[in-house]
């Protein structure tokens, strides 16, 4: 599948020599100035933006001139640090859950269905399903099977297992479990990667030396997966924390569950106060890659990408 | 084999999970037929009216006729590009490498909120307005990354001895590139593209922030959330996702034909 290439970590040598730099330069010019323009500049324009002000000599909505307002981040962590925290929390949850169900899934299609190459293809076709059919819609889906007219919360309610004022939808649970759904197929895909590569011998070794399957899991078969893991948690982990289709009205959410990304969105398209969604965006942007470089240290699979 | 878990609990757990995957599949799926009266929640009845009339739900089919100009576009220019990256990246030397790697990998690190905020305030201050364009210069730069490290795994599972006996056999490096490398490389850039299509098609995020008026399929959803969603919102959906299975079944079985067809030969 084409995500496992996320966790492929080997850099393989570099064959052929290079004889003629003016094909490389062909090669890597338009990607390298479409990089620079497109992703480089915008980010450049985003950190710009989040120092202006408002124009002094103009009435308009949405009017700012550039400045150097660092005082914009102030008002920006005062106001939001609490639904930083959410959006962190919700992730986190959504990816534990998103490993905790989907390990199986990968541990199944990879060891259990090894040399039954039909049916390892037939259950990850299923795997990736989801992503052939709109993400909105599956996500409406949720919203109308947990919404309170569904037969679930009213089932729910007739055996008095949940409040007759309860609900689901609009709730952090809700939140995370769209959440945890959403991205369980990004969390599958780079652990099959791995453990599809793992040579069964070594767990023939390790229950010939009288380890129990625990132990074998524990010490062999989860350690040897570790480069999938690191992958499948940050493919899960960082569009799940910037996400703000599950948490908003629509879908799954309710205004107690709003996340950074739905900030983002009122401040830029709503509000109109770009330099706010612009602080945002800079500070949501810091944490995740300063939690990303942190991880990937501490998990040692440094060469990933 | 099983060496754990139990001889049961896995498969259970398995099929458990994946039923939970496909239950929304199969939601949209049935609520396609849904006879439905203003809101689309709730079974009223059965109808292919919505199959037959699918155009009726006013702006769909152009937000759709736009999601796939824009998916088509926008996965030509990323793999044109992408695939020019990762042959440098995989086969080539040269300063500034690694920066290029990390230059690949960060937009696919960086959430999808803050690429489309990024582009959006860019082409406000330059004054772009913004539309069909500055949708497919967006999705352009998030298919990029996807396809250079999917087509870069592949360029590195390539047999050099492949592209030496094009070279013993005094093949000019144009020719060993255009009837060795390069048809060797084509299902790793089929895949490259057909995932960045899948991306672009489905992407909300960003096209939200840099549509301006446009409607794209996914943006009419969400606008229409609101009110409830037309089933024929269903439809369209539904019927894109048999036609990609299809073609996803297809493909493994002529790739697993080919691979057996192959083995026989040697």
């Amino acid at each position: 599948m084409a995500l496992a290439g996320f966790a492929d970590t080997s850099s393989r040598k570099v064959s052929a020599p290079m004889r003629k730099s003016r094909v490389v330069i062909l090669l890597l010019l338009p990607g390298v100035a479409y990089l620079a323009l497109f992703f480089l500049t915008p980010l450049v324009a985003l950190l710009l933006t989040s120092f202006q002000a408002p124009d002094p000599n103009s009435f308009d909505f949405g009017a700012y001139i550039y400045a150097f307002q660092w005082q914009n981040y102030v008002a920006g962590v005062a106001e939001y640090w609490p639904i930083f925290l959410r959006s962190f929390f919700y992730a986190i949850v959504a990816t534990l859950a998103a490993f905790l169900i989907g390990y199986p899934i990968a541990y199944f299609i990879g060891v259990y269905l090894r040399g039954r190459p039909s049916l390892q293809a037939f259950t990850l076709i299923l795997v990736v399903a989801p992503f052939f059919i709109s993400f909105l819609l599956r996500t409406l889906a949720w919203k109308q099977i947990l919404g309170d007219e569904g037969w679930l919360v009213t089932t729910l309610k007739s055996l008095s297992i949940m409040p007759a004022d309860g609900q689901i939808t609009g709730t952090a649970f809700s939140v995370i479990f769209g959440l945890t759904y959403n991205f369980i197929p990004f969390m599958v895909l780079p652990i099959y990667a791995s453990l599809e590569r793992l040579d069964l011998r070594y767990l023939e070794a390790s229950s010939d030396l009288y380890s129990r399957p625990s132990t074998t899991f524990f010490k062999v078969t989860l350690p040897m997966s570790i480069p999938g893991v690191v992958s499948g948690t940050l493919l899960t982990f960082i569009p799940a924390s910037g996400d703000y289709i599950n948490a908003s009205d629509d879908f799954l959410g309710g205004p107690s569950t709003q996340m950074v990304g739905n900030q983002i969105q009122v401040n830029f398209l709503k509000l109109l106060d770009y330099p706010m969604a612009a602080v945002l965006s800079v500070v949501l942007m810091v944490i995740i890659m300063a939690i990303v470089t942190f991880y990937v240290r501490r998990s040692g699979t440094e060469d990933l990408v | 084999m099983r060496f754990s878990l139990g001889k049961w609990l896995l498969p259970l757990y398995t099929a458990l999970a994946l039923i939970l995957l496909l239950i929304p599949i199969g939601y949209t799926f049935v609520f396609s037929f849904n006879d439905y009266f203003k809101t689309n929640i709730g079974w009223q009845g059965f109808t292919f009216r919505n199959w037959t009339n699918a155009c009726d739900a006013q702006g769909l089919c152009s937000a759709f006729g736009n999601s796939l100009i824009i998916g088509v576009v926008s996965t030509v220019l990323a793999t044109a590009m992408g695939t020019a990256l990762a042959l440098a990246l995989a086969r080539y030397k040269f300063r500034g490498r690694s920066v290029l790697s990390l230059l690949i990998f960060v937009p696919m690190a960086t959430p999808e909120v803050v690429l489309a905020a990024g582009l959006a305030s860019q082409f406000f201050t330059l004054n772009v307005e913004k539309g069909l364009g500055t949708v497919i210069l967006a999705h352009t730069l998030f298919c990029l990354s996807f396809v250079v490290v999917t087509v870069k795994a592949r360029v590195a599972s390539l047999d050099p001895a492949l592209e030496e006996a094009g070279r013993d056999l005094y093949a000019p490096p144009s020719q060993v590139f255009w009837r060795i490398t390069f048809p060797l490389l084509i299902p790793g850039i089929l895949a490259a593209a057909l995932l960045s299509f899948a991306l672009s098609f489905d992407d909300f995020i960003i096209t939200y922030f840099n549509s301006g008026s446009l409607q794209t399929f996914p943006t009419f959803i969400y606008i229409s959330a609101s009110r409830g969603v037309p089933a024929e919102a269903n439809v369209i959906a539904s019927a894109v996702f048999i036609i990609t299975i299809a073609l996803v079944v297809v493909s493994q079985v002529v790739s697993r034909a080919r691979a057996k067809a192959l083995n026989r030969n040697a």
